[in-house]
């Protein structure tokens, strides 16, 4: 009897060490009051939209702690890709070449998963950049993200009241969010910048829920 | 590794100071330290009694309030509102103590942490950004209760009394003077006299110790009366030795050792004697020079002045002494004793003046009183001229011509004034309008018409004219009219609570988010009127304080707080505060005056630095709670 299939193997023996115990962090993982519980928000710059074809650019990323975001221990990292599109470089201004140190792809995933270790992420319209941190896995061999993460678009339209709902846009973008919650827009579609937008919308969207005594993991996570 | 963050952060600390005296590199440091903290509205950052944090704070945006927490009754008071770049929370980590504060977040905020180790070994030597930070803490942490402890704190930035004052008036001589030799002809001489335009020239020896001097004087005496030809060396027409001085002398000694020699030039020595190094010459005109910006040498020309012209010349002296003192910082009280004198000296001399235009002299004796700032003492530089004239009582029949006598003076001597400086009173409160020149009997009654009486008319009169001061004339009519206005004061109680309403129709003058107040209309909209919204508030807040005590003899404001502080020793600090934010504003008010030549009662905001901006709100503290004072000593609250 295969014990392997019944006892689903959580990675490979030829996985490198950083993803075992990227892995198997989340093993002990336990939830804490939210006050003390270490969010990430992160956001990426990608040479498009094409989840299959296109690449990420840069990761940016920031903690959150008690409300607290410590500015020496931020996120910031570009990345050396072979695939280039000219057409999003007036989005997010990242050259081929340029003078920006970069890394390696496997490089940046090793060193964001240290980053993130097994805490919540945060990302605007999270789906696609999740997605896309996940293709990066996958193209070196590794497995999908295995962190909770919490959509601020999705958050924004729950801390709406309810008679406000109908009335909602379906797409709200980050844009939209720093207008609405009053967030200055500066370094917008930089990752790093996007990410500081992204971590203090969550911030204000919380403190909102929090009024309307909403504010419990089953809500925030679902 | 790149950190995008800190750059932005350090964009934002870079514009605020004391990060604004920063260069980039330590900037950039302490950026990357920074906590950004979210705030909601009533989140405590840190309460009285908390450990002190390893950060202290700058708002980025939103607003912060500082309350005082009394645990005794569990009252909060709040002490100030610290909105985008104000600093706060520093002095417990200075002195290493628990918060004696409460942080509250007033509206939503974020709030940057500064770390106060990677902040102090970045800023070790940077003695201004310590300064700073200083009277940042000590102004958003001031309230009555430390009070005490901020004048300790403000040590160094109070002048040394006395110092300043004595340098002031030691002679300045001129450094590195022009030298020749002894062998050098006395064309080339003259020619280095000329070039530099010089009266004179130190002939020195090989050890630049000086052997002779050559003066205008002597070429005009020796060589163009064809004495000695132009060719002749210098040695031969010299006048030597020369008389020397130790530096540091002063004026007076200085005149004294010319006036003995018969001479106009003191050569500087290094001990004082010809056989010794040159260091500088001293001038008659140096002297000139020095004493011309002296107070003495001022009041000396007004007392001699036979023309209102004069007068103007020495007034005007008198605006630049003003200047140098507050540059060198002279204690504010001594400069106002000696504008003040000065001012009064200018006024006699135009009573005087007027006095020997009259075809006769006058019918009986008078008194010229000052009023409003003049008559507070508190006029420093050129402003309206308020002033009234009481004159002896006359029998019936001779009033008109006696009343019209003084208006004639009175006419004289506004006039001449408005020459010299001080512009009419727009109000027309002046000695040659009919209503502010009478007899000692009509001025007693109308006093106790307006205390007794008391309209809205009334109170803006009383407002100037209960702080007159006898400048001429006859003191005892003066006296008079105040026993009679002491008296009668006695009687009402109704006029402390009118005066108490005028005195809190100015409100504090700091709005929501501590902006401040500006005026909302008119030519002057947008300015910050010091005037109306800080001084006047204090000044009649002093005033009726003062007449509700039955003190007499103290018109000045500041000397009105210190009396009060002496007689009300439960109020000391509260009084203290006043008298200090008081004089701080006047010293502001009349540097903007002289920075912008007019008045300096409008200030644009936007001229001014954070640090200004934060000494000035530092003095509304006290305007506050006074005029909360006022409300319930004076029942106010209703009235």
């Amino acid at each position: 009897m295969n014990w392997n299939w019944f006892f689903r193997k959580k990675y490979n023996d030829d996985h490198p060490d950083f993803w075992k115990a990227y892995v198997d962090s989340f093993d002990k993982k336990q939830r804490k009051p939210i006050q003390e519980t270490r969010f990430v928000a992160f956001d990426t710059e990608t040479t498009g939209f094409d989840k299959k074809n296109d690449r990420v650019l840069s990761l940016g990323a920031v903690e959150i702690t008690n409300k607290t975001i410590k500015v020496n221990n931020t996120f910031e990292i570009y990345i050396k890709q072979d695939v280039f599109n000219p057409e999003t470089v007036k989005i997010h201004g990242i050259l081929k070449e340029g003078d920006l140190e970069k890394v390696s792809e496997l490089e940046a995933i090793k060193l964001f998963l240290a980053y993130i270790k097994n805490d919540i992420l945060v990302a605007h319209h999270a789906g696609f950049d999740y997605a896309m941190v996940n293709e990066m896995l996958l193209r070196h061999g590794l497995g999908k993200l295995k962190n909770d993460f919490i959509d601020t678009g999705v958050l924004f339209s729950k801390s709406k009241h309810i008679i406000y709902r109908e009335n909602l846009k379906k797409h709200y973008t980050l844009d939209d969010l720093c207008k609405e919650l009053n967030i200055a827009m500066t370094d917008r579609h930089t990752s790093i910048g996007d990410a500081l937008i992204t971590a203090i919308a969550f911030l204000k969207i919380i403190t909102r829920l929090d009024k309307i005594k909403i504010l419990k993991w089953d809500y925030l996570m679902k | 590794m790149k950190n995008s963050i800190a750059e932005r952060v350090s964009d934002f600390l870079k514009d605020f100071p004391p990060f604004n005296l920063l260069k980039e590199k330590p900037l950039l440091e302490i950026a990357e330290g920074v906590n950004i903290i979210y705030l909601e509205k009533g989140d405590v950052l840190y309460e009285k009694g908390d450990h002190y944090h390893d950060y202290f704070y700058i708002v980025r945006n939103g607003a912060v309030s500082l309350y005082h927490h009394a645990v005794e009754d569990n009252t909060k008071h709040m002490v100030n509102i610290n909105d985008a770049g104000d600093v706060f929370g520093v002095r417990p980590l200075i002195n290493k103590e628990n918060y004696k504060l409460t942080a509250i977040a007033n509206e939503e905020s974020i709030v940057y942490g500064i770390p106060i180790d990677v902040f102090e070994s970045v800023t070790n030597k940077n003695v201004k950004v310590y300064k700073y930070l200083i009277t940042s803490f000590a102004s958003n942490a001031y309230d009555p209760y430390t009070a005490e402890e901020n004048t300790k704190i403000f040590v160094d930035y109070l002048p040394n009394t006395s110092q300043d004052i004595v340098n002031f008036q030691s002679a300045n001589y001129t450094k590195n003077p022009i030298c020749c030799k002894a062998d050098a002809s006395l064309q080339s001489a003259a020619l280095q006299m000329s070039e530099h335009r010089i009266g004179c020239i130190i002939v020195v020896d090989d050890k630049k110790q000086p052997i002779g001097i050559i003066t205008n004087s002597d070429i005009k005496n020796k060589i163009a009366t064809g004495l000695f030809p132009i060719t002749t060396a210098v040695k031969n027409i010299m006048s030597s030795p020369v008389i020397s001085e130790k530096k540091n002398l002063t004026i007076a000694d200085a005149q004294l050792k010319m006036i003995k020699h018969s001479i106009g030039h003191l050569c500087i020595t290094e001990d004082g004697t010809p056989n010794s190094k040159l260091m500088g010459v001293l001038t008659n005109h140096d002297i000139i020079a020095t004493l011309g910006n002296n107070p003495t040498a001022i009041l000396k020309d007004i007392k001699r002045a036979t023309r209102t012209k004069t007068l103007r010349a020495a007034r005007r002296q008198a605006n630049g002494l003003l200047k140098s003192y507050l540059e060198q910082n002279i204690p504010l009280t001594h400069i106002v004793n000696i504008i003040s004198q000065i001012n009064d000296a200018v006024t006699m001399k135009a009573i005087e003046i007027a006095l020997e235009k009259m075809p006769t002299p006058p019918p009986v004796t008078f008194s010229w009183l000052a009023l409003g700032s003049q008559g507070r003492k508190e006029q420093l530089l050129f402003s309206d001229q308020d002033n009234a004239l009481i004159f002896e009582d006359v029998p019936k029949s001779k009033y008109e011509e006696t009343q019209n006598y003084f208006l004639e003076l009175a006419k004289l001597v506004n006039k001449s004034l408005n020459k010299v400086g001080f512009e009419y009173c727009e109000a027309d409160m002046m000695a040659k309008n009919p209503a502010w020149c009478k007899s000692l009997s009509e001025w007693k009654n109308q006093f106790k018409d307006w205390i007794l009486n008391t309209d809205e008319k009334a109170i803006l009169l009383s407002s100037i004219f209960f702080d007159f001061n006898h400048i001429y004339g006859n003191q005892q009519l003066e006296k008079e009219l105040t026993d009679s206005i002491y008296e009668t004061l006695s009687r009402s109680s109704v006029f402390f609570r009118f005066l108490g309403r005028d005195a809190l129709k100015n409100p504090s003058p700091l709005g929501f988010f501590k902006q401040f107040l500006v005026e909302q209309d008119g030519e002057h909209k947008d300015l910050f009127n010091i005037k109306y919204r800080a001084l006047m508030p204090l000044i009649d807040a002093a005033r009726l304080l003062i007449l509700s005590k039955q003190v007499r003899g103290v018109n000045n404001t500041y000397e009105r707080f210190e009396k009060l502080a002496e007689l009300e020793p439960n109020n000391k600090e509260l009084y203290e505060s006043c008298a200090y934010a008081f004089k701080a504003l006047l010293k502001f008010k009349t540097k903007q005056g002289i920075l912008h030549n007019n008045s300096g009662k409008l200030i644009e905001l936007e001229t001014l630095t954070k640090e200004e901006k934060l000494k000035l709100k530092r003095c509304f503290k006290p305007l506050h709670d006074i005029q909360e004072a006022l409300k319930l000593r004076f029942d106010l609250a209703n009235f």
